[in-house]
């Protein structure tokens, strides 16, 4: 089955039913519980710094663990499960002095992805898809690090977007969509979106992006400003395949957001929060059914095409929200009037 | 917000080095911090958008772009607007759109070069995501004619639209605002060349947009500010008619069109629509006669309308934005009338509606009526502390009269007249909390439950604040926040109100106010005793409003009722064997009363005494718990005594039939076999276009076709009824416990219709043998199957009761018959159908078309006017002649 096979098999099913993708893959990865030396593994037993915490690396160092993951996401009622490849950029990579092996980090994490939709979809018949997941990365287009030269950045776009097309390049065999998620600065997100763009023109092939955006709190705006309806309008020409929210937000703080972006977008609306908001441990404790009433509710009130979750969320949180949404019909994009819609923090819109 | 328009854009140019010497400076000395500061002043002072330009010889222009860019992302009330990248240079122009969030503009590309590079150059905006300004320029150069404008403007846009795939919304053309009255012929006509191309291209090209420089076609006036100003004026009317509907506008530069001295109007005019050929010698000869008429010649202007009276010289303040004198010239009226009141409804209001006739005309735009704004501010700011003092002085209490939330929707930022309204309501003692401009629906509505507020009012100018409206009546709903809404603001209507927003909310009365002067006696109308009547009555004008609007607009979203029947509610019959009734045909029993207190659904009680609101909440609801809980009260002592001494008779007759449904309808059998037709009850269906795949239902689509056997059942209910008991209230004057018993028997009937159907589902159908329901499921309708009622919405026609009651021999059974209209007696009654379809839901038909009316009726019998009479409330067009003459 070809990625076009996949993509037109989606396509079909995402008429008929709420799509599910899976929850996170960081809280799994914490209940295997590894220590410095787990994630180190065979391979980067000298490596000169610490690496414990870079997820990504796990790719090389415990190829099964990942794997079962995603299958587990999979058995819990997945379509899409996400690579673990949050953080598989040269800039991320970084801070661990892996940016050389950031594109095998990401290569591995797409490879692992498959292996388990195919093994699943062998299973069972119904085909899975895998979404190359694009993080933000630990560096800011948009806002200076240095509070008192607001014209500083350590970055900038052309090494972020090099640096994403390294990333994209890499995953672009395995995978069927990508997600660039969790941006909390548009910027880095428009960086991507050029990047996806250039890696298309050189490979004369299409992958569909889906692209998820972060209000950071109950102002309802990015961490670097703009409104969800203003990140719509900044990210639009990607003529992504899905547009949505995830992370930083439980369900119930989302929804306002979630329901400005569905009432504008004029393609699928996915959304994955976190499982609540953390307690004071730093801790999601929402559980399952509590996730799955809220993700319920915005089906049953079409406003998702795909819903899963972030932070927090595990398979039985997934298998609950597919429960939930099973019955719901899918959201139909809206078809709104011609004009111009522009951006700052804020949207504009010029009638035509 | 969504900085939204649909008729001019206006674009700041302060922050373009070429055109400001001021802001050239501040940048090649370094001064990023004050160039903020300009942009920050054009947002407050009206720009949509502000155009950058960065480019001076002497200026790294890359260099410059950026940081001023980065600077300005950091500053929130300057990024919130989108930027325009403007620059001669492409790698400029590339270099700042790796440091914009926003979706900008591009100004400009051209064919300047050819076709390669101008295709290039629109590929990389569009990936990194820019609408895009195209000059009238290519090979040969830049176009001076309408003709050559909109020939290259034509070539532009198809390579754009079918080469590149630009969206057309995002292409805004520039097609050259060059100089008039030069003194060179050939430049005669260039104003009229731009007005004359932009009719094109906004007619051609669909989707694009038309901007310009403004100041250019002065450019000979130099130095001549009163003849630049009127000339910008001219031109921008007559452009701005044409479809330009962006422009780089310095507002200082504008005078309002009415204003211009009619001499000067008609010598500009000639000028700019090139009407004579002599108009420019003209203009030039009396030009030497208002130059200077500068700042100097202002104030002896200025001295001219400070000799109008009170009221003129407050208009005229208003008008043009002069705060010079707005506290003695308001103080001087205040003291001419008996209160301070009076002086912003009366002079204040005429003189701002003076400004929103010229903003609606095009006469004004938005900068100036933002100026308008603060002095209408200022003005209202010196009378705020009379009116208190007038309070105080009247002795009248603190307390407020009612706590009202006031809003700009989100997406709009427009507060002139929600602002008059909230003072207005303060001045009547009402306690008004103001959320300000572009408030989200739920800080809106957090709002509106934090403060307990008894009335929301949202106010809005520009048309997608109609939709956002829509949304918080919507969300109020979901919420089930029941605080009557008023709409108001430019353009919001009764008709949008009644089409729009009030089918959305059914918890709380939706009124739109027409303006300020009406909105206390509104306010005070909803928060008055008799509020439940005034909002019925202001919801059977909506919904006449509506009616009329639907009738009128018959048809034109309702599908033919074959297209309709063709979408009809479906399920594979074959995967699905309805089941039979375990005790088939008609039976009857005495309902044994105190059964049926538990089954009693006290929300619609505590509706019929107007008392709105959700049991059991309702009982601890502040303002109206008490008077509920009194009620309740009484009401459980007099159920009691109903219970005890049998003041009522509860009775039912339910039967079930063999049945398969026929088209819309549903044919009954006198045997299994389905054989003999008994009988034929008739559906209607949905015939209202959906947006979604949801079917067009029609109530026996829950019934199977011929080939499954399927059953149909019957019921009718009541609580009987004691005269005597009702004439000892009314002989004793006892309305209260004549109506409260009136309304017991009401519930004990629904009760009872409640009690037979989960009988039915146990035990005489029994598809449901273990079901067991608590009160709250059944009120929720948490059970299989259905029993819609003739007369409601899923099957509007009344007359369906007839072929019931004959079936059920509901007359000879359990003494129940029906009025020559219909009506059930007794009175407290409840009768209808049983489906068993587990996925039956109720529906609501709505509005049928004519076609369906006329098969309807054939199928009935009846003649098509004998239909339309008993469908009347859900016909979507006028109906035959004698209908409309009553």
């Amino acid at each position: 089955m070809t990625r076009l096979d996949r993509i037109q098999a989606l396509n079909a099913l995402a008429e008929d039913r709420i799509l599910i993708l899976d929850g996170a893959m960081g809280t799994q990865i914490q209940e295997l519980k590894l220590d410095e030396d787990g994630y180190r593994g065979v391979r980067f037993a000298d490596w000169g710094q610490p690496v414990k915490g870079n997820n990504d690396l796990l790719n090389l160092t415990a190829p099964d663990a990942v794997k079962a993951i995603h299958t587990a996401y999979f058995e819990a009622g997945a379509d899409i499960v996400e690579t673990n490849t949050f953080s598989a950029t040269t800039i991320a990579q970084a801070d661990y002095g892996l940016e050389d092996l950031a594109t095998e980090i990401a290569a591995e994490g797409a490879r692992l992805a498959r292996e388990a939709a195919d093994e699943m979809a062998e299973k069972t018949g119904t085909p899975r898809a895998v979404a190359g997941a694009i993080g933000p990365t630990n560096k800011t287009l948009s806002i200076s690090p240095d509070v008192n030269d607001p014209g500083y950045r350590d970055v900038d776009f052309d090494a972020v977007h090099q640096a994403y097309l390294e990333q994209a390049r890499a995953m672009a065999p395995y995978i069927d969509l990508l997600l660039v998620e969790t941006v909390f600065d548009t910027l880095n997100a428009k960086a991507a979106i050029k990047a996806l763009i250039d890696l298309a023109e050189e490979t004369g092939e299409h992958i569909p992006v889906m692209i998820s955006g972060t209000i950071t709190d109950r102002s309802g705006r990015t961490l670097s400003g703009q409104t969800a309806e203003a990140f719509w309008y900044s990210v639009r020409h990607a003529k992504p395949w899905a547009i949505g929210l995830n992370c930083a937000l439980g369900a119930e703080e989302l929804r306002p957001y979630l329901a400005e972006i569905s009432r504008v977008a004029d393609t699928k609306v996915i959304a994955y929060p976190n499982a609540g908001l953390p307690n004071d441990m730093g801790e999601y404790d929402e559980e399952p059914h509590e996730t799955a009433g809220h993700l319920g509710e915005w089906a049953s009130s079409g406003l998702v095409n795909i819903l899963g979750g972030c932070c927090g969320t595990t398979p039985a949180h997934i298998r609950a929200i597919a429960g939930a949404a099973k019955s719901a019909k899918p959201r139909n994009p809206v078809r709104r009037e011609r004009a111009m819609r522009l951006s700052g923090l804020e949207p504009f819109e010029l009638t035509a | 917000m969504t900085n939204s328009a649909s008729t001019f854009v206006n674009i700041g140019e302060r922050t373009n080095v070429t055109g400001s010497a001021r802001f050239r400076r501040l940048i090649t000395e370094g001064d990023y911090a004050t160039a903020v500061s300009v942009a920050r002043q054009q947002v407050e002072n009206g720009a949509q958008i502000i155009d950058v330009n960065m480019d001076e010889g002497l200026l790294d222009s890359v260099e410059a772009m950026t940081v001023f860019l980065r600077m300005i992302a950091g500053e929130p009330d300057v990024a919130r607007v989108p930027v325009m990248i403007d620059s001669s240079k492409w790698e400029v122009i590339e270099a700042v759109l790796k440091n914009v969030q926003g979706k900008a503009i591009v100004n400009s590309i051209s064919l300047k070069e050819g076709e390669a590079p101008f295709l290039e150059q629109a590929r990389k905006c569009l990936a990194y995501g820019a609408a895009v300004v195209v000059m009238a320029f290519d090979e040969t150069g830049q176009a001076e004619t309408a003709q050559r404008k909109f020939e290259i403007c034509q070539r532009a846009y198809n390579l754009l639209v079918e080469t590149v795939g630009f969206p057309p919304e995002d292409i805004i053309f520039d097609p050259n605002i060059f100089a008039v009255a030069t003194g060179i012929e050939e430049h005669d006509d260039y104003a009229v060349a731009f007005i004359e191309a932009t009719k094109r291209i906004r007619a051609e090209l669909p989707g694009c947009h038309v901007s310009g420089g403004l100041s250019n076609i002065s450019f000979s006036f130099r130095g001549n500010e009163p003849v630049r100003r009127a000339m910008h004026s001219v031109f921008l009317y007559h452009a701005v008619k044409a479809g330009m509907d962006m422009g780089i506008v310095n507002a200082g530069q504008l005078d309002i069109y009415d204003d211009i001295e009619d001499e000067l109007r008609e010598l500009v005019e000639d000028v700019i629509l090139n009407r004579r050929s002599d108009s420019t010698e003209r203009l030039l000869a009396a030009a030497e006669r208002y130059r200077g008429q500068g700042k100097g010649a202002e104030l002896t202007k200025d001295m001219s309308w400070r000799e109008g009276d009170v009221r003129e010289r407050l208009k005229h303040a208003l008008v043009h934005g002069i705060n010079e004198f707005i506290v003695e010239d308001t103080e001087e009226a205040r003291q001419s009338v008996e209160r301070p009141l009076h002086v912003i409804e009366g002079t204040l209001m005429c003189g701002m509606n003076v400004v929103g006739d010229l903003f609606g005309d095009g006469k004004m735009f938005l900068p100036q009526v933002v100026k308008s704004a603060r002095v209408m501010k200022q003005a209202v700011a010196h009378l705020i502390p009379f009116m208190e003092e007038e309070k105080a002085a009247a002795g009248e209490e603190v307390r407020s009269a009612g706590k009202v939330i006031m809003a700009t929707v989100k997406g709009d930022v427009h507060d002139i007249g929600k602002n008059i309204v909230g003072v207005v309501l303060q001045c009547n003692g009402y306690e008004v909390v103001d959320l300000g401009v572009m408030v989200p629906a739920e800080v809106i509505l957090e709002t509106a439950k934090r403060e307990k507020a008894d009335i929301i009012g949202l106010s809005g100018l520009i048309t997608p604040s109609l939709d956002e409206m829509v949304f918080v009546a919507a969300e109020m709903e979901r919420q089930n926040i029941d605080i009557p809404l008023l709409i108001g603001g430019a353009t919001t209507s009764p008709a949008h109100t009644a089409v729009k927003i009030d089918p959305v909310i059914d918890v709380a009365p939706v009124v739109h106010v027409l303006d300020a002067s009406r909105a206390v006696g509104v306010v005070s109308k909803l928060l008055s005793d008799d509020r439940d009547s005034y909002a019925a009555g202001v919801k059977e004008e909506l919904g006449k409003i509506r009616e009329r609007r639907l009738a009128a607009r018959a048809s034109k979203k309702r599908l033919p009722i074959e297209a309709a029947r063709a979408k009809g509610w479906d399920c594979d019959w074959s995967a699905y064997t309805p089941p039979a009734p375990k005790s088939p045909g008609v039976q009857h029993f005495d309902i044994p009363l105190a059964e049926l207190v538990n089954y009693i659904d006290w929300t619609p009680f505590f509706f019929t005494w107007e008392l709105k609101g959700t049991y059991p909440s309702i009982l601890d609801d502040p303002k109206r718990g008490e008077a509920a809980r009194s009620l309740f009260n009484d009401a459980q002592a007099m159920l009691k005594q109903i219970v005890a001494e049998n003041w009522l008779s509860p009775r039912g007759v339910c039967g079930f039939w063999p049945a398969q449904r026929d088209g819309d309808d549903a044919v009954l059998f006198a045997d299994e076999e389905r054989s003999i037709e008994k009988a034929r009850f008739f559906g209607l269906r949905q015939q209202a276009a959906k947006d979604s795949d949801n079917p067009h239902v029609s109530q026996f689509d829950f019934l199977a076709p011929e080939g499954t056997p399927d059953w149909l059942g019957g019921f009718a209910v009541t609580a009987g009824d004691n005269p005597e008991i009702v004439e000892r209230f009314e002989r004793e004057q006892d309305d209260y416990n004549s109506i409260l018993f009136k309304a017991l028997a009401d519930r004990l009937a629904e009760a009872a219709a409640e009690w037979l159907h989960a009988k039915v589902r146990r035990e005489y159908w029994g598809y449901a043998p273990d079901e067991a329901f608590s009160n709250q499921e059944l009120i929720a309708e948490a059970y299989d199957g259905i029993r819609p009622a003739a007369g409601y919405p899923s099957q509007p026609d009344h007359s369906e009761k007839r072929t019931l009651f004959q079936l059920l021999e509901a007359r000879e059974r359990v003494g129940m018959d029906l009025t020559n209209s219909f009506a059930m007696t007794p009175a407290s009654s409840v009768s209808g159908l049983y489906l068993s379809h587990p996925d039956s839901h109720y529906f609501a038909v709505g509005r049928i078309q004519r076609d369906q009316v006329e098969d309807y009726a054939e199928r009935k019998g009846w003649t098509v006017e004998d239909a339309e009479r008993a469908l009347a409330p859900v016909l979507d067009y006028v109906a035959g002649a004698k209908i409309e003459a009553a």
